[in-house]
């Protein structure tokens, strides 16, 4: 190499304008490139927000319902109830037997004038309980808030807008002339949605409830955690402490990963084509809801119980080995307390999953209409999140609100799930 | 070097770690009286050889064990020995001091309650009294039984691992460089309790510290690259060694 | 089946009895001794585990293997005995027949929908009362021989807890094997069911067709009438919604937020903003679903009128392809964050050291580096957002076009899936068969993108290792 051939080169100039100007737009990229990030973040954020805001939005006045007051004369002559026989061991059969619905039309149509058909079709239900709950009442008069039709209710929570024109405004004339004929007398009033928490799923709005689809998500849930952790947690001990490398678990790790990437629909046809037609198990019951979620939540116990068992020192393996203890007294006496935390927090996000998850249970006919909650893990039920992909489905503008309380139940559940798996996690991280 | 009567023997012991071979046909007969310490620069395979006698070598995958060892005259490998029982037989203590995470109490019981030594709570108290006393920490823990094990210093940690091995009343110790992990007090502690368990335990050692093999132990084995060199009573062996590389071993030559 | 539940509580009843037995008896051996290691081999508990488990094994077996073919065997019986005319044959016929026996035997139904259910009702029952005290016989039987065998073999030397740990290792093997018998459920029912539906129409016309209307198939004359079942608009759909629009909302704001968390925000703003990420993941895709149609599609149908497109619909693709976007950020943006934590220190490192600012050395120097990484993190995305259903079910719509106008209706394999099985059909019919052709072309995409995606994935991070 000569000194002559590489040209000198002069030094760079930092403060010259030019190069001045340069990094003074480096950094104007610099703090671009940091807003479109932070940018990124606060979309997501933002529609996070405004999707919580919409439901709870039109959600919150599901939980609040209309009532009109009516008064009711319980005659039990015109009810056909014995009052003796009543009061009397065959009673709730009698009472059950009676014309409540007759009864309700008469009262409203004697009191509201005009304005009677605004009572649900349910209300007689209310007259009814009244009866069950006292026997009592049988042959006094009473002065009873009972439901309205589902129109009526959302004149009162304003959510038509009067002025607009009958055919687009999705209500009728009538009805607004019944609703401020009530309202004008003091007859109607909105409180706290009995129905709503307590009923199942109904054709009307007004008495459609989510406890049946919450009954259906717990006995589904019952099943799914039933079969899904002890087989998991066996697995799960079974690859980490028990089997060697072989081919044999080299197919059983390959066969979870890639079930865990499988989508959830895929899901649903194994269980209508295994549990529905292969052994013939009933449609819509939570067993085959319960067992079709197991599958779907069994690799993500899996997968995280082997990342616990793994994070058992091997010296504790070693001590216990060392005194004498056989590789399942290690397993149970040591091994498994230790990891329980960490196998607790996957098994919670598992049944989280588990009770969001959609549509494989649509497959396996679980979207029918139930309209009791469900008495056994074999008898017709709906869960939670197909309760409300049927109400958002239903045309009947009543539904809307339903569909957005009945999700903030279920973020709300999921919430405290989620909740208690990061404080089993904080705690275990913090103790290891 | 044969003794009369010894707890262990082993012959012809090779230990094969997949293609690898840490231990290279050994023999060694092991007293009941003394403490036998191993010797030798780290990775001539004294671990390896000490996880032999009680087979903690089946719990890693791919090492193979050929030869025989005999504890009291019966083979450990035989069909019929239940591995389970060989380890109480032969209790071990560990490198790094391993309590379980659970109570001082539990961690000693935990031996008696699965191999069902104690027939009642009374008996346990007494088990378990009894085995940290001869440990030597009953002093220091009597009044704080139910506290973790893990809260103890990493001295007094080990000597309850030690009361933990003796509390199932072996015949055995095998100790893992017992005292690597802790400081000179602590160590001094280990190991005059090391001489007090002596004669009541068969013990073997296996050490780094030559200082504490010539301390605490009667016979020694010098171990260099899987192979037994020299074998004998520690003092002859540290004073007066028969093979060239023992005593450039022991003079500092290479370690 | 429900008379099975009694025998099943009984045989678990006898089972603990025996672990009692086994226990005493292990008790009683150990009496009078001074129990030093090796005099009794295994403690009670084991002597009582065994006794318990061998009586209880067999017979638990039976049970369980008699309640699976015990309806069909019932079901077979009591159908044969229906008058030939009223006696229901297709699959779905014989479910609907024996639900309504079924009810009316357990007095859950007050009247049946088919008449002749109502008239076997005692056969029913009489057949299935047979049936379980014959399954009861057996298996108490098998209790007793178990039980008492295993007792016979207790001695202080025999070694119950071997064997206990034995039995339990085979239920650990039995346990793990649930993950393969899942797999091959899943592709032996796909591929059944897939075979079947090839059998009517032809897997070229299938794969290859154009034409996708399975609606008109439904008459029986009909059937694989030629071009109705193409799947190639709800191929296009799936990759228009999931792969397209979703990946263009989701891979940017995923990309850019993995970049701002790791690379810019403190632990105070991650402590914040991490949470809410795992939010959005956690919000279950029926509520994404209900806000896509509830407020997304609508707008998105106002916007398309005001940029004067005139086929603007109220389900689109490109409401649904939005939601599933935001839904899949968290995914990529953890895959991201993985990625670029796996770059070495170093070289960021040396490039700050030559000056570069942050920006500079995420786009030139990171974001190379881990160009591997991330790819695989937007495959697993795309994977997980064509296998996503409710959605498009709610927000896509259910015309099959092949259409590149995102303001317009499309349709997706999950949500032809949904619609295709849903609601009252022949289970045998070319469409209800067709959703299981579609499940398999669905499942066999996403196991491969997987499989490719976790393979790049894993090259990556050895790379750096």
């Amino acid at each position: 190499m000569t000194a002559t051939s590489a040209p000198r080169r002069a030094p760079t100039n930092w403060t010259a304008p030019a190069m001045q100007a340069r990094v003074a737009v480096r950094y104007r990229r610099e703090r671009l490139f940091r807003l479109a990030g932070l940018g990124a973040l606060c979309l997501a954020g933002l529609f996070l927000a405004f999707l919580l805001f919409t439901i709870v939005r039109t959600g919150w006045s599901g939980f609040r319902h209309s009532e009109v007051a009516v008064s009711v004369v319980f005659d039990a002559q015109a009810l056909g109830i014995d009052p003796a026989v009543a009061r009397g061991p065959g009673g709730v059969e009698a009472i059950r037997r009676a014309d409540f619905n007759a009864l309700m039309q008469r009262s409203a149509a004697a009191q509201l004038g005009p304005a009677a058909d605004v009572v649900s079709e349910g209300a007689w239900l209310d007259l009814r309980a009244a009866v069950l709950a006292d026997r009592g009442v049988l042959g006094q008069t009473r002065t009873l808030w009972v439901p309205v039709r589902s129109n009526i209710d959302l004149l009162a929570k304003g959510k038509f807008d009067e002025n607009e024109a009958e055919v687009t405004r999705g209500v009728s004339n009538e009805d607004i002339a019944d609703y401020h004929y009530l309202e004008a007398r003091g007859l109607i009033r909105t409180d706290f949605n009995e129905i709503f928490v307590s009923a199942a799923n109904s054709t009307d709005p007004e008495l459609a409830g989510i406890w049946g689809a919450a009954l259906g998500s717990l006995l589904t849930l019952l099943v799914t955690i039933g079969a899904a952790f002890p087989v998991g947690v066996l697995a799960a001990v079974w690859l980490e402490e028990f089997a060697g490398r072989s081919r044999w678990t080299d197919f059983v790790e390959v066969s979870i990963s890639n079930l865990a990437a499988v989508p959830s629909i895929i899901f649903g046809l194994l269980g209508l084509a295994v549990f529905l037609n292969f052994f013939n198990m009933p449609r819509s019951a939570p067993i085959v809801g319960g067992l079709t979620l197991a599958l779907m939540t069994l690799p993500v116990i899996v997968i995280t119980a082997r990342a616990a068992i793994r994070a058992v020192p091997g010296s504790v393996r070693d001590a216990a080995l060392g005194i004498g203890a056989s590789p399942f007294q290690v397993v149970v006496h040591h091994v498994l307390p230790l990891a329980l935390p960490g196998i607790m927090t996957g098994t919670i996000i598992g049944m989280a999953r588990a009770l969001g998850e959609t549509a494989p249970l649509l497959l396996i006919g679980m979207r029918a209409f139930v309209a009791d909650a469900p008495k056994g893990l074999t008898s017709s039920a709906t869960v939670l999140p197909v309760q409300i992909f049927l109400w958002s489905d239903d045309a009947q503008r009543g539904f809307v609100e339903k569909t957005s309380a009945a999700i903030m139940v279920l973020l709300v559940i999921l919430l405290l799930m989620s909740s208690v798996a990061i404080y089993l996690r904080n705690r275990f991280e913090n103790r290891a | 070097m044969t003794e009369p009567c010894p707890k262990l023997s082993a012959r012809n012991l090779n230990v094969f770690y997949g293609a690898k071979q840490a231990i290279k046909n050994v023999s060694i007969d092991i007293s009941r009286e003394h403490v036998t310490a191993l010797i030798g620069p780290s990775g001539c395979g004294k671990s390896t050889f000490l996880r032999c006698f009680n087979r903690m070598n089946d719990t890693i995958e791919n090492a193979r064990v050929t030869g025989e060892i005999r504890l009291d005259g019966r083979d450990i490998h035989a069909a019929d020995m239940d591995v389970v029982q060989l380890r109480a037989r032969v209790g071990m203590v560990f490198q790094k001091p391993n309590p379980f995470p659970k109570s001082i109490y539990e961690n000693v019981a935990y031996g008696p309650r699965i191999h069902g030594l104690a027939s009642g709570r009374a008996e346990m108290d007494r088990l378990v009294e009894d085995a940290l006393r001869r440990a030597g920490l009953w002093d220091e823990v009597r009044d704080r039984l139910a506290d973790s094990g893990t809260t103890l210093s990493g001295g007094q940690q080990q000597r309850l691992c030690i009361a933990r091995a003796i509390a199932v009343d072996p015949e055995v110790i095998l100790m893992d460089e017992p005292c690597s992990a802790l400081d000179p007090v602590a160590t001094a502690k280990i190991e005059e309790l090391i001489d007090d368990l002596r004669g009541r335990y068969a013990i073997v050692i296996v050490t780094h510290n030559m200082q504490q093999a010539a301390r605490v132990s009667q016979r020694t084995a010098f171990f260099h690259m899987g192979a037994m060199i020299e074998y004998g009573e520690t003092s002859t062996l540290f004073t007066n060694p028969v093979q060239a590389r023992t005593k450039d071993y022991i003079t500092g030559r290479y370690g | 089946m429900t008379g099975l539940f009694p025998i099943l509580l009984a045989v678990l009843a006898l089972a603990l009895l025996g672990y009692w037995i086994g226990r005493q008896r292990g008790l009683a051996m150990r009496r009078g001794l001074t129990i030093r290691i090796g005099t009794v081999h295994s403690l009670p508990v084991y002597h009582g585990l065994y006794v318990a488990l061998t009586a209880l094994l067999p017979a638990v077996l039976v049970l369980a293997g008699w309640a699976i073919v015990e309806e069909r065997l019932v079901a077979d019986r009591v159908i044969a005995a229906v008058p030939v005319d009223f006696r229901p044959v297709s699959e779905i016929d014989r479910g609907a027949f024996m639900n309504d026996v079924r009810g009316l035997a357990n007095n859950a139904l007050e009247a049946a929908f088919n008449p002749a259910a109502t008239a076997v009702v005692p056969l029913y029952r009489a057949t299935s009362e047979a049936f379980d005290l014959a399954a009861g016989v057996v298996a108490m039987t098998l209790l007793a021989v178990g039980g008492i065998w295993a007792f016979s073999r207790l001695r202080p030397d025999f070694r119950a807890r071997s064997h206990v740990e034995k039995l339990l290792r085979w239920l650990l093997i039995l346990a793990s094997t649930v993950a393969i018998l899942t797999t091959f459920g899943i592709v032996l029912s796909l591929l059944f069911e897939s075979w079947r539906f090839f059998q009517i129409v032809p897997a070229a016309e299938f794969l290859f067709g154009t034409h996708w209307s399975p609606q008109t198939a439904i008459r029986s004359d009909q059937i694989g009438s030629s071009g109705a079942f193409g799947a190639v608009p709800l191929f296009w759909g799936t990759i228009f919604i999931g792969a397209i629009i979703a990946m263009i909302v989701a891979v940017p704001l995923g990309l850019m937020a993995a970049i701002y968390l790791t690379q810019y925000a403190d632990a105070r703003v991650r402590r914040v903003l991490k949470p809410m990420l795992e939010l959005l993941a956690g919000v279950p895709t029926v509520v994404y679903g209900f806000f896509a149609a509830l407020i997304v599609a609508p707008a998105v149908r106002d916007f398309g009128v005001w940029l004067g497109i005139s086929n603007a619909s109220g389900e689109s693709a490109l409401a649904a392809g939005l939601v599933m976007g935001i839904m899949i950020i968290p995914f990529v943006s953890s895959m991201t964050d993985d990625a670029l934590m796996a770059v070495p220190a170093e070289m960021r490192d040396g490039s700050y050291a030559m000056g570069a600012t942050r920006a500079e050395t995420v786009t030139r120097v990171l974001v190379p580096a881990a160009l591997p990484g991330i790819t695989g993190g937007v495959l697993l995305a795309v994977s997980r957002a064509i296998g996503e259903t409710m959605i498009v079910v709610m927000a896509a719509g259910l015309a099959a076009k092949l259409t590149i106008n995102p303001f317009d209706s499309v349709t997706t394999v999950s949500a032809q899936i949904v619609a295709l099985l849903t609601g009252d059909q022949e289970f045998d019919s070319a469409k209800t068969l067709s959703a299981f052709a579609l499940g398999l072309v669905l499942f066999i995409i996403t196991l491969l993108l997987n499989i490719y995606a976790l393979s790049v994935v894993r090259n990556y991070r050895e790379a750096y290792e």
